[in-house]
């Protein structure tokens, strides 16, 4: 086919920036874990230093813990909540499209800005206390988790709703007809439908969660001292305000990526096996 | 699905009640940035739940200083600029991309799409600081530049949403381009193109939500010249002394607007947008 001397045309400009952008990046991020520098140009050979530094450091290994709490509570609120909101909007109610539209609209604000308004919400509740929110870190905590549900759960609800619009009227009908209650008809004619979306709804927010970084930046930019810093503001912070320490910084961003990479890969393994061909 | 019947009236105003209290808390927090906007900059964090009275209402002071200490209209600019052509470029060169990759299999496009489709699971720490350092080097630290990463970072999601669209299309209408004398290029853009518009539209929107709202790839990149509206607001924060809340809140509110406006005309394709990519991601 003459499609095929059109390579420089069709795909050099994608591949370029690629290439720029990503390919070359990931590889000298993975070498220069292994060595000690402050710019690409004057790199040391170290070995795993690095990682043992990394995995030696008590800012790291917090900001590991306060993620996964983070992520496991985020992803457990957003979906029961997104699933609630979705089963309800889904019974032919009036006035569903408003619903829908103000739900959603969190989710288009940046997180920047999503971090200021919440700022201001939790410390004007929390003022009642005579406390801030960087008074604890549970407060930083909690306050994430509400930022990211207020978020999220419109997103999950949008994907939840075309889920369980696709599931045939008949089959729900028929199971009403075999006797079986509400919970029962939820629990196993439903749940199992929209495993599609619950795969896929999942994901989107295990990962979200675990790589969050502009929110919390804005909310609580981890203080106090640290103890609300998630993984990628840590990489960040260890990067950028810690002078030599930029091989420790790499090393980090490298087991977050196989720490990320490996959560996609189970995750999407294990849910994969549980749906059901329609 | 299983309507609520009339005789359940108990039941749907319980769920009239539930809903109307959740949107409640999702406005609630916009309403209260954007009443806050309009006090004095000391008396907001004093009592950001009380309404401004003769004392503590400020009319536009926040406004006008804040638009003066961020330059928001040329952040505004910026971050339009950069949106703008950013998505522009994903869609039309991760497209022909992708056709190219559908049409012509050998080994070597089948490791490209592989290796786009791995670039999706690397979280952006991973490349941060030697992407920054990279493309510093080849000076691409500007707003072109910025487009030009941009285009990289896209391709993998892109890619993969062109080409799961793209093996459904029967290859004779592109076959029948050919014959009559159409060259690939003229194929691709007019005949294969047009077919692809709905998957086009659900990229843009996906990529247009990611580069509007991102924050650290362009403050790292171009931050210390030129401002987005995320490193805007932000700015405001860093720095030193106290935080100026009254310039923020009224920051927040013009950060929100166009966000609002926008998704209030194009909202049914942003929702169709969101549940076609994510059946497809």
């Amino acid at each position: 086919m003459a499609l095929k001397k059109y390579f420089p045309i069709f795909v050099l400009p994608t591949l370029a920036a690629f290439t720029i952008a990503f390919a070359v990046p990931f590889v000298l991020g993975l070498y220069l874990s292994f060595t000690e520098f402050t710019t690409v140009a004057d790199a040391q050979w170290v070995g795993i230093l690095n990682y043992i530094r990394a995995f030696s450091n008590d800012d790291f290994l917090n900001a590991l813990w306060f993620t996964v709490k983070f992520t496991v509570v985020s992803v457990i609120t957003v979906n029961l909540i997104a699933f609630a909101l979705a089963s309800i909007l889904t019974k032919g109610l009036k006035g569903t499209n408003i619903f829908r539209t103000v739900f959603f609209m969190p989710n288009l604000i940046g997180g920047i800005v999503l971090g200021y308004i919440w700022q201001l919400i939790i410390n004007g509740v929390l003022q009642t206390m005579g406390v801030t929110i960087t008074y604890d870190p549970k407060y930083g905590f909690w306050g994430l988790v509400i930022l990211m549900n207020w978020q999220l759960i419109g997103y999950m609800m949008v994907i939840y709703i075309a889920g369980i619009q696709n599931i045939p009227t008949d089959l729900i009908d028929a199971s009403k007809v075999d006797g079986a209650n509400r919970m029962q008809t939820l629990r196993n004619v439903t749940i199992p439908l929209v495993m599609p979306s619950i795969t896929i709804c999942l994901f989107l927010t295990l990962t979200n969660s675990f790589k969050l970084f502009d929110q919390n930046l804005a909310l609580t930019a981890g203080a106090p001292s640290k103890q609300t810093a998630m993984l990628a503001l840590d990489i960040y912070n260890t990067f950028y305000s810690r002078i030599g320490w930029e091989g420790v910084g790499q090393a980090k961003a490298v087991i977050f990526f196989v720490i990320v990479a490996a959560i996609s890969f189970v995750q999407l393994m294990l849910t994969r096996k549980r749906e059901v061909e329609q | 699905m299983n309507t609520v019947s009339g005789r359940n009236t108990a039941v749907r105003t319980l769920l009239y009640v539930i809903l109307i209290g959740v949107s409640a808390a999702f406005l609630a927090p916009v309403i209260i940035v954007a009443i806050n906007s309009f006090k004095g900059k000391f008396y907001i964090s004093e009592e950001p739940f009380s309404l401004p009275d003769s004392e503590t209402f400020a009319g536009l002071e926040n406004y006008t200083s804040g638009l003066e200490k961020t330059e928001f209209f040329s952040a505004f600019f910026w971050s339009l600029f950069i949106t703008v052509f950013s998505v522009i470029a994903i869609v039309l060169f991760t497209s022909m991309t992708a056709w190219y990759i559908v049409r012509v299999k050998n080994i070597f496009t089948k490791a490209l799409y592989f290796i786009f489709i791995f670039s999706m699971i690397v979280p952006f720490q991973m490349v941060m600081f030697t992407m920054t350092k990279t493309a510093a080097e080849l000076s691409l630290d500007t707003p072109w530049g910025l487009v030009l990463i941009y285009l990289g970072f896209g391709a993998g999601l892109a890619v993969f949403m062109f080409c799961g669209f793209l093996k459904s299309v029967p290859l004779e209408i592109e076959e029948a381009a050919m014959i009559d004398g159409c060259n690939p290029l003229q194929t691709f853009f007019m005949v294969v193109f047009p077919i692809l518009k709905p998957t086009a539209v659900t990229v843009a929107i996906l990529n247009a939500m990611w580069i509007w709202n991102d924050y650290l790839l362009p403050y790292l990149l171009i931050g210390s010249e030129y401002r987005t509206i995320p490193i805007a607001v932000q700015y405001l924060r860093g720095g030193y002394g106290s935080v100026d809340m009254g310039a923020l809140m009224a920051m927040l509110v013009l950060s929100i607007i166009p966000i609002i406006i926008f998704y209030l005309f194009c909202q049914k394709y942003i929702i169709k947008g969101i549940v076609a990519g994510a059946v497809k991601g």
